[in-house]
């Protein structure tokens, strides 16, 4: 078969996806994660007078503790699958992708399977992260001193 | 007001991520890994504290809120002791972030099975 009548055939069979509907649910969850966090930032200032910086340490605290938890009983694959972008750009994500390249790797044993695989995924947004950071701060102490 | 803030932002920036990666072949962990950059991008420009002050946890539940503290940290750090600075302080802020999602994740690895 010449390859593009493979290409043809390949381009027939796979699904469409929703591109509309992806949008709006990445929309609509990230945001309503947003809000949600924000509408237990202020209620947790006003009404419990936590100071402000503990009390955003707490929602992260918190946020994190759900993903996790949601992750190794299984059920964050399927939100992930609906929802998309919206779970997977706030901190949830990075949960996510430890527990799950950890719970993944379980039954390798403990060094060679939780421990290396670990920060499988996560690990490349630290080591990025920690570059760009490093060299942007030399960046901007070499040009505004 | 700052509810609407922090939710038009938050969803803003997961609708971006949402349509990169439907138009390009990046995969999640290219996405996260870029948006943290971004992050530290926007710090460098000081724009993301505004996006801060503007929408409080609507900035910060995001994952380029990683960056941006990672670069604040090593900033403050340069600035109170130099180079030495910049080395020891730049993980005090995601500090948090780090520990925590070590803790919880393998709390739950320990307890908990794969499903297949």
């Amino acid at each position: 078969m010449n390859i593009n009548n493979y290409k043809k055939i390949v381009k027939k069979h796979t699904k469409k996806s929703n591109f509309l509907h992806n949008y709006l649910a990445a929309f609509l969850s990230g945001g309503l994660l947003g809000a949600l966090s924000q509408i237990i930032y202020l209620s947790l200032k006003n009404i419990f007078s936590v100071s402000s910086t503990n009390a955003k340490s707490y929602i992260s605290l918190f946020i994190i503790f759900i993903a996790s938890f949601l992750t190794a009983i299984g059920l964050f694959d399927t939100l992930i699958i609906k929802l998309r972008s919206g779970l997977i750009i706030p901190t949830t994500g990075f949960a996510h992708s430890i527990t799950s390249s950890a719970i993944d790797a379980k039954n390798e044993g403990l060094i060679k399977g939780i421990g290396s695989n670990f920060f499988h995924l996560a690990g490349s947004v630290i080591l990025y992260s920690i570059i760009a950071s490093f060299v942007l701060v030399l960046l901007r102490v070499i040009t505004f001193g | 007001m700052s509810v609407l803030y922090a939710f038009i932002f938050s969803g803003t920036v997961c609708l971006l991520a949402e349509i990169i990666l439907n138009h390009t072949k990046l995969t999640p962990g290219h996405i996260t890994t870029l948006f943290s950059v971004f992050g530290s991008i926007l710090a460098f420009f000081n724009i993301y504290d505004f996006f801060i002050k503007k929408c409080n946890m609507g900035a910060i539940v995001l994952i380029s809120n990683f960056g941006n503290s990672l670069y604040n940290a090593g900033y403050d750090g340069f600035v109170k002791k130099g180079i030495i600075g910049l080395f020891s302080n730049m993980l005090t802020k995601s500090s948090l972030v780090i520990t925590s999602t070590i803790i919880f994740s393998f709390f739950f690895v320990c307890l908990f099975r794969s499903k297949d």
